[in-house]
């Protein structure tokens, strides 16, 4: 569904690539997580999906679509709904319905069409009851489900979260990844960047940048399974993972499976 | 010494007219060289409070005292701005100057201090936050990474030299290393400098592992007062209020349930192998 081939990429002036030799393929239906420090590489691969960026050498593939060929770009667009860090710059309107129906009234779609898509888009984020609400009274984690919303009315295949939870307070996170796993059971290819370790749990792969490189990639589970490899990268698993990890130092026989307090619960007293 | 917070109430006015009070009846006491986390959810306050402490937002109704200087009085408030520091979210985004040492003298040099005294505490301060001198001061803040820039902006307020640091997020957006920076960075000023952090975070297992006092608020008010291992223990009423717990709470509820005999009040990694290494777990 999206595939990169040896992707490099530089940004104008800067001295070193951001991306080098990039080489990455994700399946239709797929949950992605791509993982990085500051200046790892991660948002920039997360902006070539939709040509955001493109490649300096390589090529990106999006439904067999190269993202740089000019003709595609639009189609590519339609097809990759893109959500960023800060909820405050996505949202254009006053009213939460409005800001919805922002994307579908610029492709020109029939107005009794678009109160459809507003209603399925809202309903689909479980902001149904605030459709005219004023965007301003919302918390950081309601605009970013209406953000969210405002992309799926606009019928993506594939929804790309630029560190969308990053500026958001813990319960805003939990809302938004629950709403990010809901769209990807009913169907939706999903690639999420984001620095908090503990939000790739419940994903189907990681991936983990560091200078501009893929390091490493793997099911949460196989991942976390390296952390000096994370280290490296200046990262650290989760504080669940890290006390098992600690505890099987001490004696304790815990699998990689755990990953979670009630996981590792339930090792300890089997029931 | 200490920050006396006493019947505080505030309330926004929007239009000519007062809103609900966004703090209610807040009283209690931050003591000289502690760490205090605060938390609470988007909106519970947390934010109007903090600005209160240097007097950005003026005293309505209850007073706060710093070291004796009640910031009702414009004389004394003058003198508690350079008790009291305040890093605000996303600090980097004030950074102005042309070069990382000028950024950090701006403090120094409004408090009229000579050119050797500015020199001596923009360098202390770069240190402090691991921005080596020699390498940094001449750069432009623009050119700085993302956690640097941050360390930056925090050691502006630092050649200040405030007795009472307060940060409003300060790990916000950071990487992993970069919070962890941070972290150790406000531990070394509190047991070195005797420095009192007060932190809004929205990390629990930071707040835990950290923080000698959580206060929590919620809607407004005092939700709990306390060390961290007595708020934890009050996980559920926590979770109740839309707050989440540190992992290692997490972590003895679960064990808990399945009937092992582990107190709830252990909130940090240490705490919890050590009791392992004790010997207590029974499956």
């Amino acid at each position: 569904m999206i595939q990169f081939d040896h992707v490099t990429f530089q940004y104008e002036k800067a001295e070193t690539p951001a991306l080098t030799d990039v080489s990455l393929v994700i399946e239709q239906g797929e949950f992605v997580t791509i993982v990085g420090h500051n200046g790892s590489g991660k948002s920039t691969l997360a902006k070539h999906i939709n040509g955001l960026l493109l490649p300096t050498e390589g090529v990106v593939t999006v439904c067999g679509m190269r993202t740089d060929h000019e003709e595609d770009t639009l189609a590519i667009r339609q097809k990759v709904g893109m959500a960023f860090q800060n909820p405050d710059n996505q949202l254009v309107t006053t009213v939460v319905e409005e800001d919805v129906a922002f994307g579908p009234e610029n492709l020109g779609i029939a107005p009794n069409e678009i109160r459809v898509r507003v209603d399925e888009a809202l309903a689909a984020v479980g902001m149904s009851d605030y459709a005219t609400f004023a965007v301003h009274h919302l918390s950081g984690g309601q605009k970013q489900r209406i953000a969210i919303a405002g992309i799926l009315a606009l019928k993506p295949e594939i929804l790309v979260l630029d560190e969308a939870s990053a500026m958001l307070d813990p319960s805003g996170r939990a809302e938004l990844l629950e709403t990010v796993s809901k769209l990807h059971d009913e169907g939706m290819t999903v690639v999420m960047v984001t620095q908090y370790m503990e939000e790739t749990v419940g994903c189907d792969r990681v991936v983990v940048m560091n200078g501009g490189r893929i390091v490493l990639t793997g099911t949460p589970t196989e991942v976390f399974q390296q952390p000096e490899l994370l280290a490296e990268s200046n990262l650290v698993p989760p504080e669940t993972v890290r006390i098992r990890d600690t505890l099987r130092t001490i004696g304790f026989t815990l699998s990689d499976r755990v990953l979670t307090a009630e996981q590792l619960a339930e090792e300890l007293c089997p029931s | 010494m200490s920050i006396v917070i006493d019947h505080l109430t505030f309330a926004y006015t929007e239009g000519g007219k007062k809103l609900e009070p966004t703090l209610k009846d807040l009283t209690f006491t931050i003591e000289e060289g502690s760490f205090l986390g605060i938390i609470g959810h988007t909106g519970s306050g947390k934010s109007t409070f903090v600005k209160h402490l240097n007097g950005l937002i003026p005293c309505e109704k209850g007073t706060v005292t710093v070291d004796g200087h009640d910031l009702s009085d414009k004389a004394e408030r003058r003198i508690v701005r350079s008790l009291v520091g305040m890093v605000f979210q996303y600090p980097e985004y004030q950074l102005f100057a042309e070069s990382v040492f000028e950024d950090v003298a701006f403090g120094p040099r409004n408090m009229k201090l000579d050119a050797d005294e500015v020199k001596k505490r923009v360098e202390h301060a770069m240190e402090l936050v691991g921005l080596e001198p020699e390498r940094f001061s001449a750069r432009s803040p623009f050119e700085l990474s993302g956690g640097e820039r941050r360390r930056a902006a925090i050691a502006g307020v630092l050649a200040m030299q405030p007795k009472y640091l307060v940060l409003d997020e300060p790990m916000a957006g950071l990487d992993p290393l970069g919070r962890k920076e941070i972290l150790t960075l406000l531990e070394k000023l509190r047991t070195e400098s005797g420095c009192t952090v007060i932190m809004i975070s929205h990390s629990m297992d930071d707040i835990a592992n950290h923080a000698t006092k959580v206060l929590v608020l919620e809607q407004g008010s005092v939700f709990a007062y306390d060390t961290p291992r007595a708020v934890f223990l009050r996980a559920e009423e926590l979770q109740r209020i839309g707050l989440s717990v540190p992992s290692v709470t997490k972590i003895c509820i679960a064990l808990q349930k399945k009937g092992v005999q582990i107190p709830a009040s252990i909130c940090t990694e240490q705490a919890l192998i050590d009791w392992f290494k004790e010997g207590n777990f029974h499956a």
